[in-house]
């Protein structure tokens, strides 16, 4: 769907990706990983078409980004930005109908048909009875739970997610990770999600790709790239990987003897 | 089925709109130091349509009514420039007037005031004040207008806003400086533009003209307004071209201050209270908010030069202050009962 060519990417002076050759294919559901800094919203930005590339080309189903349409580029693929400044006071329906703006040019109000997309993306997010409310009003998972409805209500068979999980409680993280990876299971779509949890990563993603922020960069299907090594190496910091009943668990490893701060132990 | 506002009730509430301003058109033909009986206006009405006023209650109405047209696109054009500076900038205490526009109308207007030049001419001098203050800010800013898809993340650096708060100031102190050096005789005539005055004003096509086009094509685009209003410049991934939006609404708005600014002098208060009156009574959606707002700036404008001009008759106020003196408690009395429905 999405594949990348020697994708080279700049901030400033600073070198953060260099010469990436990726593919997303269909199906597949990619989790970006890499500490602060390496790139991880830049690289997401530039395949979603807001900065041009600084050396190298993204296609999207074999046209080059720059080549496609706005309006025909909005029914490929969702965006979610990392954080939202709501500065009008939008009600959550408003919101989510707007994301059906790319379908119809030529109509001023929305359809039925539009209501019926936007109400199914609320009630898949279970925000269904925040509807009427002010956005500005809602909690900080609230808003990212109704941003990420519309982002459903889009209707796009690639997403781009910055960081999903970002303020959601445990119950809707985990939830709102096993709507992804249904999504792409099902429904044959792609997903590209930034996450700093491993453990979530592991169980929603089939790829991964990380970022090291000096250039470097890996991807593979995750059970060849999240090993403890290579995600030590790309975090910064040791990492280990545990068994239990059946399931893989990504810890943070304890410092050694000649490390800083001591790490509480997990029992 | 989640309920929107239908687009039912949002015609409905246009009419009852349209409906007040037209009253308020009515009335303001009707009163004056010498009033116009209702009974006389039909008459008077179709004198002035074959184009022959006679008698007393047609010439009324003709001068009247063409002041007060003056009136309503003035304040429909700055409620109009509201809402649309409002979203260029995202942020709902913008007003026509925060770019600067009306700050480079005034230093032209008052450098022919100064000068004792002809009517018409303190009009040409606002408007190419308003006209110039608009390229300084587009040459300035304009890495801030376009970008979009180029890279540059357009509008969150506040450069814009920025660069036209500071070339209104610049501005400001230019106009101080005239009027510090105007002689006694100028300085009434200056001071009453700055406030806002509509006497002496009559009918005039080529406001109306912009105003209809700009509330044209501004509606064809409300659907990416709001879009761009919400989403900032991440509406690119929405389709919207944020770039070219912000580059109309940039134009668009500056087109419409500089007619009001050059038929009433610089009239406060309506681009920033009409706008977010009426983002409260409708909400934020710009397909409703934008015919709305002009046709509640309007009637608005209507009514406060209609007393104006009646309040203390014969003498005239401007009607910048009469503006302030509504709009301020009406204003805060919405925000207050807002609050009161809605505790945070």
């Amino acid at each position: 769907m999405i594949v990348t060519h020697d994708l080279t990417l700049r901030v400033d002076a600073r070198l953060l990706v260099e010469r990436l050759d990726w593919r997303v294919d269909a199906g597949q559901s990619w989790c970006v990983i890499g500490p602060n800094g390496a790139g991880k919203s830049t690289l997401l930005r530039t395949i979603a078409g807001l900065r041009p590339a600084d050396a190298g080309t993204v296609t999207l189903k074999g046209k080059p980004l720059p080549d496609w349409p706005l309006p025909a580029l909005a029914r490929e693929r969702a965006y979610l930005a990392q954080s939202r400044g709501d500065a009008f006071a939008y009600r959550v329906i408003e919101t989510v109908l707007m994301a059906r703006h790319p379908y119809h040019a030529d109509r001023y109000w929305e359809g039925s048909d539009d209501h019926a997309a936007a109400e199914l993306a609320l009630r898949t997010l279970d925000v269904l009875h925040l509807a009427q409310r002010d956005v500005r009003t809602l909690s900080g998972g609230e808003r990212q739970r109704v941003a990420i409805a519309a982002l459903l209500a889009q209707d796009t068979p690639l997403l781009l997610l910055d960081e999903p999980a970002n303020a959601l409680d445990l119950a809707h993280q985990v939830a709102m990770t096993g709507l992804l990876a249904g999504l792409c299971r099902e429904q044959g779509r792609a997903i590209v999600s930034i996450g700093h949890d491993l453990n979530l990563a592991w169980g929603g993603a089939t790829h991964a790709l990380l970022l090291h922020g000096d250039g470097q960069w890996r991807a593979g299907p995750v059970g060849e790239v999240m090993r403890a090594d290579l995600l030590g190496a790309c975090l910064g910091h040791p990492i280990a990987v545990i068994e239990h009943g059946g399931r893989t668990i990504f810890l943070p490893a304890a410092q050694d003897a000649a490390g800083t701060v001591p790490m509480r132990r997990v029992q | 089925m989640v309920a929107a506002t239908s687009p039912a009730r949002r015609r409905a509430t246009l009419a009852l709109l349209g409906a007040c301003a037209l009253a308020a058109l009515v009335g303001a033909g009707l009163a004056g130091s010498v009033a116009v009986p209702v009974a006389e206006l039909p008459r008077a009405l179709a004198g002035l349509l074959t184009g022959s006023p006679d008698g007393m209650a047609a010439t009324l109405l003709d001068l009247r009514l063409g002041r007060a047209s003056s009136a309503f696109v003035t304040g429909a054009a700055l409620a109009l420039a509201g809402v649309m500076m409002q979203a260029l900038v995202r942020n709902p205490l913008a007003d026509p007037y925060v770019l600067g526009v009306s700050a480079g109308a005034a230093v032209g207007a008052l450098a022919a005031l100064l000068f004792g030049a002809a009517l018409w001419l303190v009009d040409l001098g606002a408007l190419a004040g308003a006209v110039a203050i608009s390229l300084l800010l587009y040459l300035l800013a304009r890495r801030d207008l376009s970008g979009g898809r180029g890279g540059v993340r357009t509008g969150e650096s506040g450069v814009l806003l920025l660069t036209g708060v500071v070339l209104a100031s610049a501005c400001m102190a230019l106009v101080t400086l005239m009027l510090s050096v105007a002689p006694e005789s100028r300085l009434r005539g200056m001071v009453f533009w700055m406030i806002g005055d509509l006497a002496g004003t009559s009918w005039r096509l080529l406001p109306w003209v912009v105003l209809a086009g700009a509330l044209l094509l501004a509606l064809r685009q409300a659907r990416a307004l709001n879009v761009m209003a919400l989403h900032a410049d991440a509406a690119v991934t929405l389709g919207v071209n944020v770039a070219r939006l912000r580059r109309f609404l940039f134009i668009c708005s500056g087109l419409l201050t500089a007619c009001a600014v050059t038929t009433g002098g610089s009239i406060g208060f309506v681009g920033l209270v009409v706008p977010h009156a009426c983002r409260h009574a409708f909400g934020p959606d710009h397909r409703l908010l934008l015919p709305a707002a002009a046709l509640a700036g309007g009637g608005f404008l209507v009514l406060a030069d209609t007393l104006a001009r009646t309040v203390l008759a014969p003498q005239q106020l401007p009607v910048g202050v009469l503006t302030s003196l509504i709009g301020v408690p009406v204003f805060l009395f919405q925000l207050h009962q807002l609050h009161v429905r809605h505790p945070r």
